[in-house]
């Protein structure tokens, strides 16, 4: 079985175009898919927060996963303490932290697993799972407040 | 080489992430927060392969990928080959001078589920030790073939419930030891080898930046809670290595070339293992009473495991 196809180069959506003629000799190899997960240059990721990035639409972070959620978490910015427990074990990278404060959650790529509230360590917490329908803002209102030790 | 800080959390949450959210991991997988902690290790430029399975399949569905850095899958056995043989031809053109920028820091890492690393991979993975690449295998240690179904691997520990050795009337799961693959790589005389867990976030990282750092294959073993086969809630996969570090099912441990062997982590309190075994649903029928000699098995194993380590790790061998 020979392999067709012919040298036209990837086209918009990554995949290389098959067709014509023209048989591929033995040392030549039919390209997969390429994404790139920047527009332009790709510089050091490692450099750029996101908000400087210029992601591409191949990058799964210009996608979404919020239909996922059932119940989710709800960030309580006046006890936090920021020790970036949540930030080190979300799974999805949705706790956007910035100059060692943490500044809230992103719904975007969120799937409520509840991690982050398991690992918070103040008392009460500062994140806390609620229905997905609920209200942030009425969920914060009625925060609980700081169990007393019983002696 | 550019490590970044990681003195304490605050310090080390500084770092941008470079693997994108919106991948289709299980809510709660471990697989993740492990591939995060890689990423942010490090500033240098990364060349990544993986292996097929559950870190392949959710990070690069078409037309998304959750990489920022250059990433390549193959074939299911085969990531440790990819990335030797970019490695190979990243030093060939260096030393022809046909690099673009020849003096940016790169590094070569591979990751491997515990099916293609114990099972599938393992003769690439061994004939890479061999040939001596400088290159971090990451091995993300889910103990079954969870991305198919959640069959048996060799790295199944016994007494296990899997889709392929289930436990019934005749049966108490998998009835064969777990491989170790651990002293199997430090026997390739490899620099560098460790198993780390995610739950202890700062002897991981440090364990990854000494293995990116070290010239030569290195080798990670990684404990990755899997919350649809483990069977627990996904809220728990912290709570789940917790249990399986103190109860010293998985002891954190790194072997520096082939001898000299370091335990990172003690446990103040060593729990018993039922504590671990009771957590999770696919252990459950070790709890009937004609079960008990499995755990009472394990048990043993663990204890006659620690005694080994602690005698090595004190006379150095």
């Amino acid at each position: 079985m020979s392999i067709t196809g012919s040298a036209i180069g990837t086209d918009k959506r990554g995949i290389r175009e098959l067709g014509g003629e023209e048989k591929l000799g033995w040392d030549e190899v039919e390209q997969g898919v390429v994404l790139s997960s920047f527009d332009g240059s790709t510089e050091n990721a490692a450099f750029l927060k996101p908000e400087e990035r210029e992601y591409s639409d191949f990058n799964s972070y210009t996608a979404t996963v919020a239909s996922w959620r059932i119940i989710k978490p709800v960030y309580n910015r006046d006890i936090c303490i920021d020790c970036q427990n949540c930030w080190v074990w979300c799974p999805d990278t949705s706790i956007i932290s910035r100059d060692k404060q943490m500044l809230g959650i992103d719904y975007d790529h969120c799937k409520g697993c509840g991690v982050c509230v398991e690992v918070c360590p103040t008392n009460p917490k500062s994140l806390l799972m609620f229905n997905e329908a609920s209200d942030n803002d009425a969920e914060l209102a009625g925060w609980p407040v700081k169990e007393k030790k019983e002696k | 080489m550019a490590i970044t800080s990681i003195k304490n959390l605050k310090e080390f949450s500084t770092n941008n992430d470079r693997f994108e959210g919106a991948h289709l991991l299980c809510p709660g997988c471990a697989h993740s927060m492990i591939v995060r902690e890689l990423m942010n290790c490090t500033d240098d430029n990364l060349v990544i392969s993986s292996n097929t399975g559950c870190l392949e399949v959710s990070t690069a569905v078409y037309p998304y990928t959750s990489w920022d850095t250059s990433w390549i899958h193959i074939g299911f056995e085969n990531s440790a080959t990819a990335v030797t043989g970019a490695e190979a031809m990243y030093k060939a053109r260096k030393r022809k001078g046909t690099l673009k920028d020849p003096d940016a820091p790169v590094k070569f890492v591979a990751f491997g589920g515990d099916g293609s690393t114990y099972d599938i991979g393992f003769q690439w993975l061994s004939g890479a030790m061999e040939r001596g690449h400088d290159f971090t295998y990451i091995c993300l240690d889910n103990e079954n073939y969870a991305n198919t179904g959640g069959q048996r691997s060799s790295a199944t520990p016994i007494g296990a419930h899997t889709s392929t050795a289930q436990a019934g009337t005749h049966s108490y799961g998998k009835k064969q030891k777990k491989k170790d693959i651990v002293s199997i790589m430090a026997a390739h005389g490899s620099p560098y080898v460790a198993q780390l867990a995610p739950n202890k976030w700062k002897s991981m990282a440090k364990g990854f930046q000494k293995a990116l750092e070290t010239e030569g294959p290195c080798f990670i073993n990684t404990v990755s809670a899997c919350t649809t086969e483990w069977k627990f809630d996904p809220k728990d996969t912290i709570h789940v290595t917790d249990l399986a570090t103190d109860s010293l099912m998985f002891p954190i441990y790194e072997i520096i070339d082939g001898h000299e062997l370091n335990i990172l982590y003690r446990p103040k309190n060593i729990i018993k293992v039922e504590d671990y075994l009771g957590a999770q649903g696919r252990y459950k029928h070790l709890f009937k009473p004609e079960n008990k000699h499995v755990i009472e098995r394990i048990q043993s194993d663990i204890d006659k495991n620690w005694t080994m380590l602690q005698r090595r790790e004190e006379a150095k061998i």
